[in-house]
Parts: structure tokens; sequence; C-alpha cells
């Protein structure tokens, strides 16, 4: 069982972008406590095996009828087997067979695989789809079965068996040097070395080669893994050659007398798991470490955003800018956050905070715009109204009142009630929103059975009529369909259409036009006005795009750094920007995008 | 979706024609002198001479091998030439035998796995460690060795369970139990090491994606969210595992058969092998070529049923 797993399931997430590992590899492996534990352990049973003849003054295939099955003991380190022969000597010689039949056959494995690998990853054509035929052939084939057929007709030789299993094992080789060199070989740095008239050798060996060395290192030791476990399973079935001393015929021995000394068993069974497990730990530490440095630049730029939020939340302490509006509502806000801060406590104690003290008022039947940059909180402050941060995410301070109830204190239970049914959500990337294994029918119903009690066949007709509504040509066609088979456009209108579903009172859209073409966006920002207008829903859009904000909103809060720097009327934001962040944000539409200029009438 | 279906069938087909090519003109060029094998030593230079005339081993490879392709495809696959029970008798009576410690196996390793790949991947900290911590021992100690230690402790120690041969399920439910528990016990064990950390991987990754906030948004339960849209997302990679495993389960099964002593296909490959028993080594080849393809074909359906941008491709 373990044989596939090696050819199939490693290579792609071995070879992804391996060129960053080459560095420091190495040194960052000898740090890993587990790898060098498991390197160690590898190291002392091939020293053991090589340095036999120094350890036990016994020849392994000394038989003895006088000392059978003799237990632990002054003269017999291990005890003597059922031919009288010592354990311990059988144990170090025995290794040095099977460490050396696997090796021969990683070797065999290693040099076809590696070779036809470059091969039909360099040169392509025909040479790829033969040895891609051959790769499914051999892939079909059970190895021992292959293995006890070669050895009826060849005969019980440990080294046939081992070149014949290297042969069936070259396939995990050829997968993997195969994936990597086709991905790099029309890398910018290979055509450059052509260019310049080094010949394909060179490249082969300078280039591609040290792509593929770290990642050929790990498979090496899960196939020289492999190999021990069938070697000592042919020979412990008893088809291994009886002559030689193997850690597979010592077990054959132990299980014939398993019943007289179960621990005759125990040694060669020890040695094969450890081998094994040291083979597999080392494997794993190897990758680990190669993933890791494989995407350094992903670590430093999370460590660049939580030092920008960090900076950003020591700012000045200012008060929010608020545009003073005659007549105040008569009514309570629908939704009423206050003094909110969410933040992402660190492994090490600290607490990143992307949100710092954030008060605002959303009024019953209004589209309130939040807006602001990326990575300035507006995304978070919209998911804690949802209570949906991302793993890690806590509200550590401040209050959230959806219809005077605080959201950051009711119970689980009650928050999935109101989702969905009171407060709902349209998401930004219309394409990565919808579940790829469900019809858009099963996803826009199961919601409403849930929430508005709907038999299958009303929520059918109901999420028909939606779809009609927010404007999809042929509703019964998209119910039937998969998210892959919509276009991003109509993929966000079926997300809308999911979100007034269950007649929700607040609707919290997080930049959804953003992932949309152009000429979508007005269509969708259409749609919303629409519905908005139809239904009386309330609106919470998250945005940056002043756009956007002076199509649909009546309110607007800007949003700096993890707090809000200004908030009143879109009107009166639009004519007057006070706070600097505001103003700055109205200069980068006039820079990208020209299709808003009236606006740039109103700037001061 | 047939067309793709009736693609990979035909694709099977070739395939398996090409195996059981090669390995017929193989193990005929080296089948040395068939006659002497059989009779022995003492027999004379005239009766072995008789009985490769009668195994119709006197005339050419090639058209030898056409004749036999010919009867194979009506499915009759000769006879053996050691016990002269026919070969398809030999193996359909084991081949069941075989396919329910197989399938036993398979769909165990699919259940513990989900079990465990979720758990692991829901809970983190110590369960998942413990979880990783199996499947390196999983993965690295050969199932025989699994099998060896059953036998020992639940077997012969404990006597819950048999150590050797087996009870078919419609002769006495209770014997079969007690027959096959260890032995697909044994086959599983390395297959839960790979899938679980399939399944743990593919689980963390699909709770990473947008859509599982959508459909919290829309106020679906927890159980909804995990076990109908994650791990339904989370279920294809898993299954390429398992089926990539298969092959590999069809030769373990030889080993554990052995340590068991259960008279299935790995009997009748250890024997025919050892014996040199041609016509019954190429029986089992097409048997265990077809079973191959069969699997897969199953595993695309479920696949396409899985994933449906599978099903346009």
């Amino acid at each position: 069982m373990t044989e596939v797993a090696a050819t199939g399931v490693l290579a792609p997430d071995v070879t992804s972008d391996m060129r960053a590992a080459r560095t420091h590899l190495a040194r960052r492996f000898l740090k890993n406590p587990l790898g060098v534990a498991a390197l160690s352990v590898l190291v002392l049973i091939v020293l053991a095996a090589v340095f036999a003849p120094l350890l036990t003054s016994y020849n392994p295939n000394a038989v003895s009828v006088l000392s059978i099955l003799q237990g632990p003991g002054a003269g017999h380190l291990l005890g003597t087997d059922g031919a009288g022969r010592d354990v311990w000597s059988r144990l170090l010689y025995g290794g040095r067979y099977t460490l050396a039949g696997a090796l021969l056959a990683t070797f065999v494995a290693a040099l076809l695989g590696i070779t036809s690998g470059l091969v039909a990853g360099y040169y392509g054509k025909w040479f790829e789809s033969a040895a891609s035929w051959v790769t499914t052939l051999l892939m079909a084939l059970p190895g021992i079965v292959v293995l006890l057929a070669a050895r009826a007709v060849l005969g019980p030789s440990l080294w046939t068996v081992m070149i014949i299993f290297g042969v069936l094992l070259a396939p995990a080789f050829y997968r993997l040097v195969f994936t990597a060199v086709s991905g790099v070989r029309n890398e910018l740095f290979v055509d450059a070395a052509r260019v310049s008239g080094v010949s394909d050798f060179r490249i082969i060996s300078r280039h591609i080669l040290t792509v593929v060395r770290a990642p050929v290192i790990i498979q090496a030791s899960i196939v020289f893994g492999i190999a021990i476990a069938v070697q000592v399973g042919l020979d412990f079935l008893g088809f291994g050659d009886q002559s030689i001393p193997t850690w597979g015929n010592m077990l054959n021995d132990g299980f014939t007398n398993l019943y007289r000394d179960p621990q005759l068993v125990v040694w060669p069974g020890l040695a094969v798991v450890l081998t094994g497990v040291a083979l597999t730990l080392f494997a794993n530490a190897l990758r680990d470490e190669l993933e890791q440095s494989a995407r350094p630049s992903r670590r430093r730029r999370a460590a660049a955003a939580v030092a920008a939020t960090a900076a950003g939340s020591a700012g000045p302490d200012t008060d929010t800018i608020v545009h003073e509006e005659p007549g105040s509502p008569a009514q309570a806000p629908l939704l009423d956050i206050e003094n909110l801060a969410i933040g992402y406590p660190q492994p090490d104690g600290s607490v990143t905070r992307v949100v710092n003290d954030v008060s605002l008022d959303i009024r019953r039947g209004e589209v309130h715009g939040l807006i602001g940059e990326s990575g300035s909180g507006k995304t978070q402050t919209a998911w804690s109204v949802l209570r949906l941060l991302p793993s890690g995410g806590e509200i550590l301070d401040g209050s959230i009142r959806f219809d005077g109830e605080d959201l950051s204190k009711v119970p689980e239970t009650k928050m999935r009630d109101l989702r969905g049914g009171r407060i709902a959500y349209i998401p930004q990337e219309p394409m990565s929103n919808l579940d790829p294994s469900f019809t858009i029918g099963n996803q826009l119903t199961e919601p409403m059975r849930i929430k508005l009690g709907l038999s299958k066949a009303e929520a059918r007709a109901r999420a028909l009529k939606l779809l009609g509504q927010v404007g999809i040509p042929d509703p019964e066609r998209t119910f039937a369909s998969y998210p892959h088979e919509l276009s991003g456009g109509m993929a966000q209108r079926v997300l809308i259409a999911g979100a007034v579903s269950c007649e929700p009172d607040l609707v919290i859209a997080d930049e959804p036009t953003t992932a949309l073409d152009v000429t979508i966006q007005a269509e969708i920002l259409d749609l919303l006005r629409e519905l908005q207008q139809e239904l009386g829903v309330t609106i919470l859009i998250v945005t940056h795009n002043f756009g956007v904000v002076a199509d649909l909103c009546d309110r607007v809060s800007v949003m700096q750094k993890g707090r809000i720097v200004e908030m009143g009327s879109a009107r009166s934001i639009f004519a007057d920007p006070r706070h600097p962040y505001t103003r700055s944000l109205f200069d980068a539409i006039l820079d990208e995008s020209p299709a808003r200029g009236p606006y740039a009438e109103t700037r001061p | 979706m047939l067309t793709f279906t009736v693609r990979r069938l035909l694709y099977g087909v070739l395939l398996l024609f090409v195996i059981v090519t090669l390995a017929y003109l193989l193990l005929y060029a080296a089948a040395g002198n068939v006659g002497r094998t059989i009779l022995g030593p003492t027999a004379t230079q005239a009766t072995v001479a008789l009985k490769n005339q009668q195994l119709g081993l006197n005339s050419p490879l090639l058209s030898r091998y056409f004749s036999w392709l010919g009867h194979a495809l009506t499915g009759n696959f000769g006879s053996s030439w050691f016990t002269n029970q026919p070969v398809t008798t030999a193996i359909l009576t084991r081949l069941q035998v075989t396919l329910t410690l197989v399938f036993g196996a398979v769909i165990v390793s699919a259940v513990v796995s989900a079990v465990l790949g979720v758990w692991a991947a829901l809970r983190g900290g110590w369960v998942d460690r413990v979880i990783q911590v199996f499947s390196v021992l999983g993965f690295a100690v050969p199932g025989f060795l699994i099998a060896v230690f059953l036998v020992r402790y639940f077997a012969l120690g404990l006597h819950w369970f048999k150590p050797t041969g087996y009870v078919p399920i419609t002769y006495y439910f209770g014997g079969w139990v007690r027959t096959v528990t260890l032995p697909v016990i044994a086959l599983s064990i390395g297959l839960v090491a790979g899938v679980a950390q399939q399944v743990r991987s593919s689980v963390i990754d699909a709770l990473r994606q947008d859509w599982v906030r959508t459909l919290r948004s829309r106020g679906l339960s927890e159980r909804s969210v995990l076990f109908k849209h994650v791990l339904r997302n989370a279920g294809g990679p898993a299954l390429s595992v398992l089926a990539l495993s298969f092959v590999g389960l069809l030769g373990g099964a030889v080993i554990i058969e052995e340590v068991f002593g259960i008279p299935g296909l790995g009997q009748v490959a250890v024997l025919a092998t050892s014996e040199g028993d041609v016509p019954l080594v190429m029986g089992l080849v097409v048997a265990i070529g077809v079973i191959v393809i069969l699997v897969n074909l199953v595993i695309d359906l479920l696949q396409g049923f899985l994933n449906p941008k599978a099903r346009i491709s």
C-alpha cells in the first residue's frame, strides 16, 4: 500500500517553487531536531551494518544444533534462532544485505526515473507520451505479484529482485523530475542560458538538476523505505535467498517459531520499524524545511503588514470629524457600533490590533458606505458584525448593537439565527464565494428552507423568482448550474440573490464590485440600488471607491488605520471633505478613474 | 461524462492488453523446459517430450499466444499445469475472499481516515499531533509486521480472533468476523495513515475557502457547513489517494493472506509463481488487471459525483 503513495501523492507539493529552496536548505535542516534525530538513527544503523565484523565475533550463518533457540545471555547477546545461529550477528549482517538491496533498488529507480524525467521534461515530444504510458503501465501492476513471478523465472536472488523492483518504482522519480523540469523548462533563466549558447547538457546539470535535488532526496528516502518493506516482506514469506542473512529471513524464522520464542520476531521487526520511521521522519523534516524556505516572501509580506497595522495603532489619537446634520433621526439606529476594537492574539502573547475604537451608526433604510484603503480595517469591521472573523480574530472591546441587542455578547446559536435571516452578507470575490461542488439552486434553497421553513418546491420557486429579480436571463438554467459555469457578474448576482433571499433587515456588502469588470460594476450597483428601494433593506457597503459611495450611499464613514476619521452624509462629505485622508482619497479618484470626473468639481 | 467514461474504459482495456501480452511473452520465453519442470528430474526424456506436446508447447510462441488470447476472450484460460484445475475455477473461488479483504480494508480505511482527518483538522493541538505520529508509524511500519503483532496479541494472546483460516460469510457470520477482522486491520493501517493525512490537509484547505464564510453568513448550521459542504470538497483529493493505493493494496493482500493462511488470490499467486504454473499466473494477471480497471472506473465516476468540474473534462 505504501508503494503507490510514493509514486503518486508526493510529487505536486514537493515540486512547487523549489528554486527558492536551494539556499540554506541543508543548514536549516540541521536545525530541525526531529530531522537530525532521524538522520542520526539512520547513520547509526548504517554504521552498525558496515562495521558488523567489529561488533560481533559470530558467523551469521553458523548453524549449531546444540544451541537452538537459546535466550539472550552471556554467550549470545540476543540469543539464537531456530537453527542455533547468533541473532545479534544476523541482525548486523542482515542490515548489510537488507540495506544494500534497498539501496540498489533506489539507485535503479532514481537512475531510470531521473534520466527519463529529464529527457521527457526537457525535450518533450514523443518521448514524453511514451514515458507517461510506461508509467501508467508500471503503476497498474501490483509490485509483489511481479516480483513473485520474476523470482519464479529468475530464481531467488536478492539483487535481481531489487533491480526489478527499482524498475517498478522508477515512476516515483519520473513524475517528480518531469513535473519540475517541464515547469522550469520555459523559465527565463533557462531561456537566457540557452540564448547565450550554453549546451543542453550544461543547462540540465547546472540549472535543472539543482532544482530537483532536494525533492529527489526526499523521494529517495521514501523509495528506500518502501524497498526495505517489500524486500523484507518477500523474504518473510520465504521467497528470498535463504542462504544470506537478511532481516526478512530473520522474520521468517521468527514467525515459524512464534509459538516457541516470540522475541525472535522482535529484533528484526524493531530494526525494520526503526529504519522505516527514521526514513519517514527524515523525509518529512526535509520536506517541511523545503516548503518553508520556498515561501519566505509571504512571511516577509505578513510581517510587513503586521508592522504597518502596529504603526497605525500607535498613531495620533484624534477624534472623528462628524459632519453635523440638520434634524437628527427620530428612530434608534439599526446598527450601532461603539468603540469597537478587533485584534489577533499572537503566539508570543501580544495582540495585533487591526481595528481601534470604531464607532458608527447605521440608520434604518439607509445605505451606509464604509470607505478606506485596503488594510484600513473596514472588512474586519464588517465581518465582526456577522461575527465571522477569520480564525484567531476576536472582538477585544466595544459593542455592536443590532436592533438593541449586543452582537458581541449573544450566544452562537442566537447569532446563527440572525445570520442570513436578519443580517446578510455579499462578498467581494464572487467566484470564490460559491461552493464549487453544489449547484446554484442547492446553495440558494438550503438557507431558505432553514430560515423561512419553506418546502423544497416552495424554496425552488422562490429561488427562481429571486434569480429573475437580480437580472439573470435564464433562471432555470442558472438554478441547475454549478459555479464554474457562471461568469463573475452572474455569480455576483447569484450571491446578491442569496443575501436577500431570507428578507434580511441589514445587508453587509464587502466591496461587491471590486472583482468585476467596469461595465458589470455599474450594473451591479444599479441592481443594489433597485433592490434597496424595492425591499427597503438597510445596506452597509464596504468599499475603497468614492465612485461607489457617490452612486449609492446616503451616509459615509471614512476609515483609516483601524479608526473612523470622518463621518457624515455623503452629500456633505463630498462637498466638504475635512480630514486630510478623505481628501487624499478624493485625489485618488482623479488619478485612477476619469469616468467619475464630475465629483472633482466638488473638491475645495 | 459518458464519452469520458467510455474513453477511460477503452484506455484501461488497451492497457490490460499490453500488460497481458508482455506477461505472456516474457513468462513463456523464460519458462524453459516446462515438461521437465512438471514431471521432475526422474522422468524420462520421452515422457517429458510427450508432456510438452500435450501442453501444446511445441508450436511457435506467437501462434500459442493468439490461440490463448482467443480462448481467453471466451473466458477459457486453460488449466493449471500441476493440478489440472481450470484456471477460471481456481481464480473465481478465491477471488471473493481477496475482494472481501481488499474492499473491507478500503471501506474501513475510508471511514477511519475521514473521522481521524476531520478530527485532526478541526481540533488541532494534541489530537492532531497524536494522529500525525500515528500516520508516520502507519506509513513506516510494513503491514505484515502489524499482522504478526496482531496475531501474536489478539489471536494467540487474547483469543479474540482466529490466527489463521477463513470462514465464508454465508457459512457462519461469527466465524467470518473472527477470521477477517485482523487481516482487514493489518491491510488498513498503512492506507489510513496516507488517506487521513490527505483528508486532514484538504479539510484545513477547504475551511480556509471564502465560500465557507459565505455559507456561514447565510445562517447554515456548523454541521451542514462541515459535513455537507467542506467534506464533499475535501473528498476528491482523499479519493485520489485511496485510488492510487488500491494497486498496492492488492499486493499487500498477497502477504497478509500468507500470514493469516487465508485461501485467496494471494495464495494462488504465491503457489503459481513458486511452481512456475504459467497458465495460472496468466489468469491472475488478467484478474488483477480487470479489478484495477473496474476500480479506477468507479473512482472516476465518484470523482465526477464529488467534483462537478471533473465531469466536463
